[in-house]
């Protein structure tokens, strides 16, 4: 069942600038996506900084304005939703950040951020509000003295545990995990991630996972999205995206990454340059300039997301896939 | 077998803080040979980059103190040379590039006079001109393309990876015989850390340097590194050549890290091996073990005594207990 549908959503922020502070130019950061979220399933979205990733997070909340374009849960348009019916909605939404030490207020203890979620969709009384937080925190491995501290007193490992129960809290059916991993130590990464996918197991929830890391996305994703300069480049189910990648830049990100095997070492000659700015992208292909491949067509014409082979699933946007 | 250049003998380090005083190195002790690449990884906090500001001593003063050890580069102590001596040192013959390339370049100088500073200090006999086209040269070689113009640039003008570049010019300026690279690619995204990676395996293959490469990704250490240190709460705790490394790693701290990263060959949701707890910090180290209390393996001697660091005539050290009886 389709639970999150994104229809060509675009997300454009104007730049204002020079004496009379007008519009200067325009930063295309989310420009033009489709793609749907399966229910209690994960779909992971992946590309380098400024690819308009955590904007396509945000946006999905609506915490942007999306600029055009249509999102719709459950078969409702909530694009445009406001007041009462926008914040019933972000109950069945939830949000899980990168920076678990700027999410949480420091001057609140955990107990009170942990409530907070119930106290503003009105649900329980202040006894039970408090059983639920205990269950939270045992839930994502806290002791239940944590209730009484304050988010300084524990680690980026901890202190994402907490973000997590927050997101659970209301028993969402779609929670946006923006980064979760990121900022922590490779020890704590595999403790977030298993509790992650544990939580998934046990709530049937669905995830949009986004991740610069490849091998973070692929372990917990069952869909991949790849993203290029604010569009979807490639799309398809986790093993097929690794084992045949059609993307000219879903093959050299799969290359990019050094593998923890000494004897798998790569020449890394696969991208040349920077990804340009998102004020500024080249018109049609947006991965023209640092492409290998690239074609005078590739400049002519902007490259759909098609089914290029037999996998009706697998969907890519370039013109010389499969050649 | 090449000579060794730097040998670091039972380094210690402490720092002094309003809530006491804190050992952040103890009992530290590598060699560096001429032309290979030294791996030092661990979590955060473990000491890796307090490792390399005691080398050069560039420890934040006054708290951060080296209490013991030696520092051997070619046969001088680091650690008990003069000030001046150590500058002649210092971005000369032992250069560093910085994780965050933001902070590490001066943002109201222009590129030419950060690569120009440092010729002209080390090399008084270069006239200006010299020392500009020196420098042109040395952003050419990094990889920046129209190096003329971007001399003429401020680093903000630049980007990420452009500055990385930018640092490791100024590094290489002096041609140093060794180069410590504290987590240079941490910043960087994955398609720009594989060009430095590459760049730096490169300007390595020309120059013959060695490098002391600094990070906490296991893949960065197995594409680059000859030989691995591994930290952990402020001590080595296991040392060997990077294929020993990966293929029998015997501390269980190195096991759990190897088996926790999720890896592209593996299939997806599986359960991730994890190590229990968090990294301690220099506050709550416990006496014996320092990784005790996150080992599956802790026994009542682990939480007495300080295990030594034992080396088998391979070169493979280890700093535990129970490593033989583990490997059976």
């Amino acid at each position: 069942m389709t639970l999150l549908k994104v229809e060509d959503l675009k997300m454009h922020f104007p730049v204002y600038g020079g004496v009379l502070y007008r519009q200067v130019a325009t930063v295309f950061a989310v420009d033009g996506v489709s793609f749907s979220v399966e229910a209690g399933k994960t779909m992971g979205l992946v590309g380098e900084s400024g690819c308009g990733k955590s904007t396509i997070g945000r946006a999905l909340l609506r915490l942007y304005e999306p600029t055009s374009g249509r999102v719709s849960f459950e078969d409702k348009d909530i694009t445009h939703l406001k007041g009462r019916k926008l914040r019933d909605l972000r109950s069945d939404m939830q949000m899980i950040f990168q920076d678990p030490f700027e999410s949480l207020n420091p001057r609140h203890t955990i107990g009170d951020i942990l409530q907070e979620p119930y106290i503003i969709h009105h649900q329980g009384k202040p006894a039970e509000r408090r059983q639920e937080v205990l269950k939270l925190l045992d839930r994502v491995g806290m002791p239940a003295d944590s209730i009484h501290k304050y988010p300084h007193e524990f680690s980026g490992g901890q202190r994402q545990r907490i973000g997590i129960a927050r997101a659970i809290a209301l028993k969402p059916k779609l929670i946006i995990c923006d980064e979760p991993v990121s900022a922590l130590d490779v020890s704590i990464q595999s403790q977030i991630l298993n509790l992650l996918i544990e939580l998934q197991q046990e709530m049937g929830m669905a995830y949009m996972f986004i991740a610069h890391d490849l091998s973070v996305i692929k372990h917990v994703s069952d869909q991949i999205a790849v993203m290029y300069l604010g569009r979807i480049v490639e799309i398809a189910d986790s093993e097929t995206l690794y084992a045949n990648p059609q993307h000219p830049y879903t093959r050299a990100l799969i290359s990019s990454i050094p593998e923890p095997d000494p004897r798998k070492r790569k020449n890394f000659t696969a991208l040349k340059g920077e990804v340009p700015s998102p004020m500024n992208p080249p018109s049609h292909c947006h991965f023209v300039d640092r492409c290998p491949y690239s074609q005078p067509l590739c400049s002519e014409k902007t490259p759909l997301l098609t089914v290029k082979g037999t996998n009706e699933n697998h969907r890519v946007a370039c013109h010389f896939a499969l050649n | 077998m090449s000579e060794v250049i730097l040998e670091v003998k039972d380094l210690a380090t402490e720092f002094d803080t309003e809530q006491g005083v804190a050992r952040a190195l103890d009992d530290i002790s590598f060699e560096v040979k001429a032309g290979e690449t030294l791996g030092i990884v661990g979590e955060s906090g473990c000491g890796k980059s307090v490792t390399a500001l005691s080398i050069l001593r560039l420890l934040p003063k006054p708290a951060g103190n080296i209490v013991s050890g030696e520092v051997i580069f070619k046969g001088q102590d680091l650690i008990r040379l003069p000030a001046d001596d150590m500058h002649n040192i210092r971005g000369n013959r032992i250069a560093m590039i910085f994780q965050e390339p933001m902070t590490a370049l001066n943002p109201v100088y222009r590129i030419s006079r950060q690569l120009n500073e440092t010729l002209a200090l080390h090399n008084p006999e270069m006239n200006k001109a010299e020392i500009n086209e020196a420098s042109i040269n040395m952003l050419k070689r990094v990889g920046i393309p129209a190096p003329e113009r971007r001399m003429k640039e401020y680093p903000h003008q630049l980007s990420g990876g452009m500055r990385q570049r930018v640092m490791i010019a100024i590094a290489l300026l002096c041609k140093p015989e060794i180069l410590i690279a504290d987590e240079p690619t941490t910043a960087l995204d994955v398609t720009i850390q594989a060009q430095i990676l590459q760049l730096l395996k490169d300007l390595q293959k020309e120059t013959g340097m060695a490098i002391i490469f600094i990070t906490h990704d296991l893949g960065v250490i197995a594409e680059l590194c000859d030989r691995v240190v591994v930290m952990y709460g402020g001590r080595i705790i296991e040392q060997a050549d990077i294929l020993t490394l990966f293929d029998k790693p015997r501390h269980p701290y190195t096991r759990g890290l190897l088996n926790a990263i999720p890896r592209l060959d593996k299939s997806s949701k599986e359960v991730l091996s994890t190590i229990p707890g968090m990294v301690p910090s220099l506050f709550d180290f416990l006496p014996g073990c320092r990784f005790q209390n996150r080992c599956d393996y802790v026994q009542e001697q682990c939480t007495q005594d300080i295990p030594v660091l034992e080396s088998d005539s391979d070169g493979h050290q280890v700093r535990c207990f129970r490593f033989r009886e583990l490997l059976s």
